[in-house]
C-alpha cells in the first residue's frame, strides 16, 4: 500500500482545519501518517488522533518555534526517508506555498500545486486564474502535493486513536531569521474557515461605508472579504482579499456586495455552496455564478438586510 | 547591488482563456502576451533598489527565440540588460529553476527577485525551488523590502497577517501584489531601452538537467455552476429564499 505523509498546518497551538482536507486526500492515496512540526505542539497532535493515521509523528523543538522553509523542509525530508512515504501532502496556505516546493526540491520530487481532484494517481488543478482545469501526473517516485482544501471534504473523526511517536532529528539552521509577526486582529471567523462570508467591492465607494458590511457580518456571524479593487484602494488589509491571487474560499454562503466579479475574483469563490450577488449593474459577471441576486443599490439594500436578517450567532 | 529579475512571458491575463477543441491546451489563436504581472512588480522593485543604492538589474527569461517584447518592456522600465534562454515549449517550475540556477551561477547576483507566481500555470514553485538549488535563503510573498549591507529585511504577506524575515544575501525574494505599483515606461525610456543588450543562450549551452518531473495530460473547461441566478426585488424575498430554498441561514 502506498505510504503518505501529511504535514499538519497549525498556528499558535491550534490545528488549521484545512489539514482535514489533506487527510481526506491522503486516505484516498494510501496509508497515511501525520507529521506535526513545531514547538510545544502536543495539543495539535491531540486534535489529529482520531482520523485514522497509522502514526502521528511529533518533531518538537524550540528551534522550530517559528516556521522557516529551510528548517521545516529538512525535518520533512528526514521524515520522508524514515517513513518511506511516496506522497508528501499539505493543505494549501501561505505556509504550504512557501514550504512544499522546497520539500520537493530537497527530494528531487515533482510537485502538483493546489490540486482539486485526485483519481488513479492523476491530479487535476486549476490554471489561468481558474479558467482551465489541467489533468497531470507526477513522474518521480516521491510526489509532493498541496491540496486546495475547498475542493476536498474534511476527514471525519473515528473512534480509534492513532499512536504518537516523537521523531527526533538534528535541526539544520538556514540563513533566514524570523523577526516578527504582525497579526491581523479580528473577532470575526477566519476567511478560509468561515461558514458565511460577506464580501465587498468597489461599489462601497469609500472606506467610510465599511460599517454597512460590518453590521450585516455581525448579524450573520460571518467573515468579511474584499475584492482586489477594495484592497488596492486601501479599504482593507491584504489578507482579506478573496480571489485567485488572494484567498480561495468556498463557504456555505457567500454574499458578494458591490463586486462586479472579475475573473480572478470568481476563481476565488465560485465553489461556494450558495452565492448571493447584490449589484447595481445587472450585466455584472458576478450574477453568472450567483444563485440569488438583487439588482439594487447596496446603500439601500444593506441596512435593510442587516435589520431584517435573523441573527445567526449563538 | 546586482539584481537578477526573472520575467515570464504569459498569456494576457485580461483576456479570458478557453480550452482548445482537442483538450490539449488553451486556445492560442489571436492570443496576446505580456510579462507576468507579478514579475513586473519584481522588476519595479529591482529598479527602485538600483535607483536608491546603485547597481545593476538584469532580466532573465526563458522563451521562444525572436519573441522579446516582454523583455523589452522590462528594459524600458529601467533594467540594464537581459538574458533570454531560448526555448519554445512550456517548462515546468522545477526545470525553469534548474535553468535559472545555471545562469545565476555565471552572474553571481546579490539578489534574485521573482514574481510569487506566474498567472498562466499558477504553480508558485519556481522561486522556492531555485532558492533551495542555490542554497540561498528565501523570502516569499514580499510586501516590503529593505536592503542592508549583507542582508534584506522582508515583510511578507501570510494568511495570519504580515511576517518579517531577515535573510542574508545572496537571497531569493518573491514579490506579492502590494510590494509596489509598477511604473509605465516613458517614451524616452522606451527609446533608450532599444539599445540595451539581450544576450541569448540555449538549453544545451547551459548543460542543465531538464528532465521533467511532472507531465500534463489534458485540459478541460472548469465546471460551470448549474442553473441561473434568481433575482429578487425585495429584501424580504431574498431572505426568505435563503432560509427556505437554500437552507443557508436560519
Amino acid at each position: 500500500m502506498t505510504k503518505v505523509l501529511v504535514i499538519a498546518d497549525h498556528y499558535n497551538g491550534k490545528l488549521k482545519k484545512s489539514t482535514l482536507s489533506a487527510i481526506h486526500f491522503a486516505g484516498q492515496a494510501g496509508d497515511f501518517s501525520i507529521a506535526v512540526i513545531g514547538n510545544n505542539v502536543d495539543l495539535v497532535a491531540d486534535e489529529l488522533k482520531l482520523f485514522g493515521a497509522e502514526k502521528i509523528y511529533i518533531t518538537d523543538s524550540p528551534e522550530l518555534e517559528h516556521y522557516l522553509a529551510h528548517e521545516y523542509s529538512a525535518v520533512i525530508a528526514d521524515l520522508v526517508s524514515h517513513t518511506g512515504a511516496e506522497y508528501v501532502v499539505m493543505s494549501t496556505s501561505t505556509t504550504a506555498k512557501d514550504l512544499m516546493p522546497v520539500v520537493a526540491a530537497r527530494l528531487s520530487a515533482g510537485m502538483a500545486s493546489d490540486i482539486i481532484h485526485f483519481k488513479n494517481g492523476k491530479f487535476k488543478r486549476s490554471m489561468y486564474a481558474g479558467n482551465a482545469v489541467a489533468a497531470m501526473e507526477i513522474t518521480t517516485p516521491i510526489k509532493v502535493v498541496t491540496v486546495l482544501d475547498t475542493a476536498f471534504p474534511k476527514a471525519e473523526p473515528g473512534s480509534t486513536e492513532s499512536p504518537v511517536e516523537v521523531f527526533t532529528t538534528e535541526i539544520s539552521t538556514g540563513n533566514a531569521k524570523w523577526i516578527a509577526m504582525d497579526e491581523s486582529i479580528s473577532d470575526r471567523p477566519e476567511l478560509t474557515e468561515a461558514n458565511i462570508i460577506v464580501s465587498g467591492g468597489r461599489g462601497f465607494k469609500d472606506a467610510e461605508n465599511k460599517h454597512l458590511i460590518e453590521s450585516l457580518a455581525d448579524k450573520l456571524g460571518a467573515a468579511i472579504g474584499w475584492s482586489r479593487a477594495a484592497v488596492d484602494a486601501g479599504w482593507a488589509p491584504n489578507d482579506l482579499q478573496v480571489g485567485q491571487t488572494g484567498k480561495i474560499v468556498a463557504p456555505d454562503l457567500y454574499v458578494a456586495i458591490g463586486i462586479s466579479g472579475a475573473l480572478q475574483h470568481l476563481a476565488g469563490m465560485k465553489n461556494s455552496r450558495v452565492i448571493v450577488a447584490i449589484n447595481k449593474d445587472e450585466e455584472a459577471p458576478i450574477f453568472s455564478v450567483a444563485d440569488y441576486g438583487m439588482v439594487a443599490d447596496l446603500f439601500n439594500v444593506l441596512p435593510e438586510m442587516a435589520e431584517k436578517i435573523p441573527g445567526q450567532t449563538g | 547591488m546586482k539584481i537578477i529579475v526573472t520575467t515570464k512571458r504569459v498569456t494576457d491575463p485580461d483576456i479570458k482563456v478557453t480550452v482548445n477543441s482537442d483538450g490539449t491546451g488553451i486556445d492560442l489563436q489571436d492570443m496576446t502576451y505580456k510579462m507576468n504581472p507579478f514579475d513586473e512588480i519584481a522588476v519595479e522593485e529591482a529598479v527602485r533598489i538600483k535607483e536608491n543604492s546603485g547597481g545593476e538589474v538584469i532580466l532573465l527569461s526563458i522563451g521562444p527565440a525572436g519573441f522579446q517584447t516582454e523583455i523589452r518592456a522590462g528594459l524600458a522600465m529601467g533594467a540594464d540588460r537581459a538574458i533570454q534562454v531560448e526555448h519554445d515549449d512550456y517548462v515546468e517550475p522545477s526545470v525553469a529553476a534548474r535553468i535559472f540556477k545555471k545562469v545565476i551561477e555565471r552572474e553571481s547576483p546579490d539578489i534574485v527577485l521573482m514574481g510569487k507566481q506566474a498567472v498562466d500555470d499558477d504553480a508558485g514553485q519556481t522561486g522556492q525551488t531555485l532558492a533551495f538549488l542555490l542554497g540561498w535563503p528565501q523570502a516569499c510573498f514580499a510586501s516590503e523590502i529593505s536592503i542592508n549591507k549583507n542582508s534584506a529585511v522582508v515583510r511578507r504577506e501570510v494568511d495570519k497577517g504580515i511576517e518579517t524575515l531577515e535573510v542574508s544575501l545572496p537571497a531569493v525574494i518573491t514579490a506579492d501584489l502590494r510590494l509596489n505599483e509598477p511604473r509605465y515606461p516613458s517614451l524616452p525610456m522606451i527609446m533608450k531601452s532599444k539599445k540595451k543588450k539581450i544576450d541569448t543562450l540555449s538549453f544545451s549551452e547551459l548543460a542543465a538537467d531538464i528532465e521533467p518531473r511532472v507531465r500534463y495530460l489534458s485540459m478541460e473547461n472548469p465546471m460551470e455552476r448549474e442553473g441561473s441566478c434568481v433575482l429578487f426585488e425585495a429584501v424580504d424575498d431574498l431572505i426568505n429564499a435563503l432560509q427556505t430554498k437554500a437552507g443557508a441561514i436560519r
